[in-house]
């Protein structure tokens, strides 16, 4: 019994200092992310969420050049992408995408130039990776309060527009007619996606914050009809890979003979997918009845 | 006599729109459009693709401004909000796997424009209940609105555009995209629900036959223009010509209503 538990749990998992933030850090973010990910399914902006983690990218990637904060970087960044592609995607049907797209690129141009001039003038070892696929374990815990506070932030926002957010997203007109400010919802809904993909950046990288931004929501998006059951169910999903993926990182250190530890983001998203794969089988079964 | 008064004595209309015009990138979209609607009509606003007729809904609801010309709702101008204007989008934007429910969607209808998480209510839940039944769709409450078919998905829309307890109902093509039997079943329901209770419904068409056995007046809209009135009289060669401004035959065939070209176009390879 007793190996079976070390084989589950390597020693000093529970006791290892740089585990707990991880599992903090982790958990927040994939709650935040769960939440605003059922409204970015919702609302078909999944390819804008992925955007605004190469906006963060650009953005960590800059905090790291010139000695800030990665979070504020990330965040920072994030939030003035979110209001260029507002500004210039909302006038047009079509524009959206367009201006995703536009977005998109230029800041993985500036992630190329600040990752070049980290990594070669400031010589700073690991910053790509850092970057683009998290650095959940080597977060200072002084980071905690900080995802924290920005997390309840973008939550709050979320909790506050809830239903005028639900109905400008099934309606713009219907909303509109109601009296609903559909320009300022939306922004503010971009805003709260931006930080929540921040968050993830710093957790998992910006490439991958993706996923844990759409997959648990589209896990949960197929198993439930309610809205709230789906965020519900999206924030369970999320913080169990997310500490499942944290525990198997962990451990993989222990296996073999190498002792190097598998990234943690690999996992997570592994987790994610294979729920999602998962979730195909009671929805092909509905499809069939 | 205060405006309510008036209002539910019938007498005062409940939408007024008075030489309403609107010019869109240089275009005159709509030209001094003049009619009303009173409590209980139903009321058709027909007219081609392109004639002005969302325009004019959207000017009605306040989503577009008009260059000149006012719109009143129960006696009052400007912006609609919180008014008892209820409105029926032709449809949601919602994939079928979207987890939001019938009655999910109707309760968005009483209470969407609030701020803040929603409580329990039971008093809700009643209302969402007694509108699905209101629009035949008991049996849809629980369905993904995502899956529903295009009469269903009307049906919940109309339901939630009534929980908010309209006196003026607008309808925008309704009945686009449905076969003939759906057509005719909303046709039905809407003007009972005109009847039972009292509201003002105006609904967009281009093809007004499913619509003539309920229809109490007609507002045609041809190149921004409007004629308005009861059908037998809009409806006529005489009317509509002057409208269009150039000749247009109205034919009779068997209970259904044809508007053609009076001069046939010339046939393509014959100049």
């Amino acid at each position: 019994m007793h190996a079976v538990y070390n084989a589950i749990f390597e020693p000093g998992f529970f006791a290892n200092p740089q585990v707990h933030v991880a599992v903090t850090i982790g958990g927040l973010v994939a709650i935040v992310s769960a939440v605003t990910g059922v409204f970015t399914i919702m609302r078909g902006q999944s390819f804008g969420g992925h955007a605004l983690g190469d906006v963060s990218a650009a953005g960590g990637a800059g905090a790291l050049l010139v000695g800030l904060s990665p979070v504020a970087g990330f965040v920072g960044f994030g939030i003035v992408g979110a209001g260029v592609m507002d500004m210039i995607g909302v006038r047009r049907l079509r524009g959206r995408d367009l201006a995703t797209g536009i977005v998109l690129g230029t800041a993985i141009g500036l992630s190329a130039l600040f990752l070049h001039l980290t990594t070669t003038v400031g010589a700073t070892s690991g910053a790509t990776q850092h970057v683009l696929f998290g650095s959940i374990f080597v977060t200072p815990a002084g980071t905690v309060p900080v995802v924290a506070a920005l997390g309840a932030v973008a939550l709050g926002v979320i909790a506050v527009i809830y239903r005028p957010l639900l109905l400008a997203t099934v309606s713009p007109d219907v909303a509109a007619a109601r009296g609903i400010p559909v320009r300022v919802v939306s922004l503010a809904y971009m805003l709260s996606l931006a930080v929540s993909v921040g968050l993830s950046s710093l957790a998992i990288g910006a490439i991958l914050s993706t996923a844990l931004l759409i997959g648990p929501a589209a896990v949960a998006l197929r198993l439930t009809r309610r809205t709230g059951g789906a965020v519900g169910l999206a924030c369970l999903i999320g913080v169990v890979t997310t500490w499942l993926g944290i525990l198997l990182a962990y451990d993989s250190f222990y296996w073999g003979t190498s002792r190097q530890a598998l990234p943690v983001s690999f996992f997570i998203v592994a987790l994610i997918f294979a729920s999602y794969l998962m979730s195909g089988v009671p929805a092909a079964r509905r499809m069939v009845r | 006599m205060t405006m309510d008064e008036l209002t539910m004595s019938g007498t005062a209309p409940i939408l007024d729109v008075n030489e309403v015009s609107v010019a869109l990138a240089g275009r005159q979209i709509l030209d001094r459009v003049s009619f009303s609607v009173r409590a209980g009509e139903f009321t058709g606003l027909i007219g081609p693709n392109g004639a002005g007729k969302t325009t004019l809904l959207r000017v009605i609801l306040g989503l577009q401004r008009s260059g000149s010309g006012r719109v009143s709702v129960l006696g009052r101008h400007g912006s609609l909000r919180r008014q008892p204007v209820g409105y029926v989008p032709q449809k949601v934007l919602l994939d079928p796997d979207m987890p939001m429910r019938a009655r999910d969607l109707v309760a968005l209808g009483a209470d969407g424009d609030r701020y803040g998480l929603r409580l329990p209510s039971r008093q809700r839940n009643d209302a969402v209940r007694e509108m699905l039944h209101a629009v035949d769709a008991d049996r849809l409450a629980e369905a993904r609105v995502g899956t529903l078919s295009g009469g269903e998905q009307q049906r919940v829309l109309i339901a939630q555009a009534l929980i908010s307890r309209p006196r003026l109902l607008l309808l925008d093509e309704p009945l686009a995209n449905l076969d003939l039997r759906a057509s005719q079943e909303i046709v039905t329901l809407l003007a009972r629900i005109a009847r039972e209770q009292q509201i003002a419904v105006l609904l967009s068409a281009h093809e007004m036959n499913p619509l003539l056995p309920v229809l109490d007046r007609v507002v045609y809209l041809a190149d921004g223009r409007a004629a308005t009135g009861p059908v037998d009289e809009v409806i006529t060669t005489e009317t509509l010509t002057a409208l269009y401004g150039h000749p247009v035959e109205v034919l009779r065939v068997q209970g259904r209503v044809l508007v053609v070209a009076g001069d046939p176009p010339t046939k393509p390879g014959t100049e």
